[in-house]
């Protein structure tokens, strides 16, 4: 190979990345602007495999079609993940007619206390649509830590409550993890995302 | 000022609070689903001289602890308190999102519709107790906030 074919070669390949990088900036900049914390690209958080309450293996591929909110949390939780839950029953009813297209789903970081029964009942609360999934304590472990949220036991009277983290986390119909939601956030803000999510292109099955 | 908000038939059942030096707002337990072994109970106490909330009791609950939740990036985070400060005059709010009473161990399901008997222990700054019973109705599970907030 002459230096003038190298030199030539290199030229085609500088050209092909700037193309490259240019295509993504205009996908990038026609992307969604989104009021939860975008996610979109991230490295971690790319599937689950947990049981349902029926003792069925369910992972992200089953919600394909369906923007899929996920939330970590317990049972025995006072405040925070009820709160969570009463607010995706909230976004449920402001999605009206495209409520079917979203499925919600709490994670246990509490398998030992949190038994299939009572995952069903508690879900079953605040909406009958939703999901309660758990694992073996590794298992979560594992799970918990793919998406970065952090749970520990704390003892308390005789007991133990949870420290979690009270992010929800949220896919789009691809199963793509898009957006990171903060406990505080309204449930018309998140009703907006998931609306946004629902019509992108491609969120077709 | 507080009592003119609850209903009537909720100011007779709390008419012991009225009594004392504390006075007690809108109390409410959490409902739970069976099995589900913990609760919380949110309420207004509003002190009429500096007191402080050092013990609560319920007959539903093997244990019950004053419990503060606080949010430290996104973790959520809670933890029994020694007591807390009620200061003369002023509205100490328990309510989702910062303090409350916690029920654990709970006897059987606190089914929405029903009450819980609460008793609060509230000490003054002569170190002198007093209790406080207080029956709070159970609202749903999926109850998010404390409803009707006095905008003042």
């Amino acid at each position: 190979m002459s230096s003038l074919e190298i030199a030539a070669r290199a030229a085609v390949r500088t050209a092909v990345a700037l193309l490259a990088s240019l295509a993504l900036y205009a996908c990038e900049s026609s992307s969604p602007r989104f009021q939860n914390i975008d996610v979109t690209g991230a490295n971690y958080g790319r599937d689950f495999r947990l049981l349902d309450p029926d003792g069925n293996i369910r992972t992200l591929a089953d919600f394909r079609g369906k923007v899929v909110m996920m939330f970590f949390g317990f049972t025995q939780c006072p405040d925070i993940c009820p709160t969570a839950l009463a607010r995706a029953a909230e976004v449920r009813r402001l999605l009206g007619a495209d409520a079917g297209r979203l499925q919600v789903i709490f994670v246990s970081v509490d398998p030992e206390r949190d038994l299939p029964e009572l995952l069903r009942d508690y879900t079953a609360a605040f909406d009958p649509a939703f999901l309660g999934l758990y694992a073996s304590l590794a298992e979560t472990r594992a799970v918990a830590d793919d998406f970065r949220v952090f749970y520990r036991k704390v003892p308390t009277g005789g007991s133990y409550t949870m420290d979690h983290t009270a992010t929800s986390y949220v896919f789009d119909p691809r199963g793509q993890l898009r957006l990171a939601v903060s406990y505080q956030s309204p449930a018309e803000s998140v009703a907006a995302d998931v609306r946004t999510l629902l019509q992108a292109p491609h969120s077709t099955p | 000022m507080k009592v003119k908000m609850i209903a009537p038939l909720f100011a007779a059942l709390v008419s012991s609070a009225a009594l004392a030096q504390v006075t007690v707002g809108e109390p409410w337990v959490r409902a739970t689903v069976p099995h589900q072994k913990a609760t919380g109970a949110f309420t207004r106490l509003t002190a009429a001289t500096d007191a402080r909330l050092v013990e609560a009791r319920s007959p539903v609950a093997a244990v019950v602890e004053v419990h503060e939740m606080v949010m430290e990036q996104e973790v959520m985070k809670m933890r029994a308190v020694p007591g807390l400060d009620l200061p003369a005059g002023k509205t100490v709010e328990l309510k989702p999102g910062g303090y409350h009473v916690m029920l654990i161990d709970l006897e059987e399901q606190v089914k929405e519709g029903g009450t819980v008997p609460l008793t609060l222990i509230v000490e003054g700054t002569d170190g002198k107790r007093e209790s406080i019973d207080v029956v709070a109705p159970v609202r749903p599970l999926n109850s998010a906030r404390a409803t009707h907030m006095p905008k003042h």
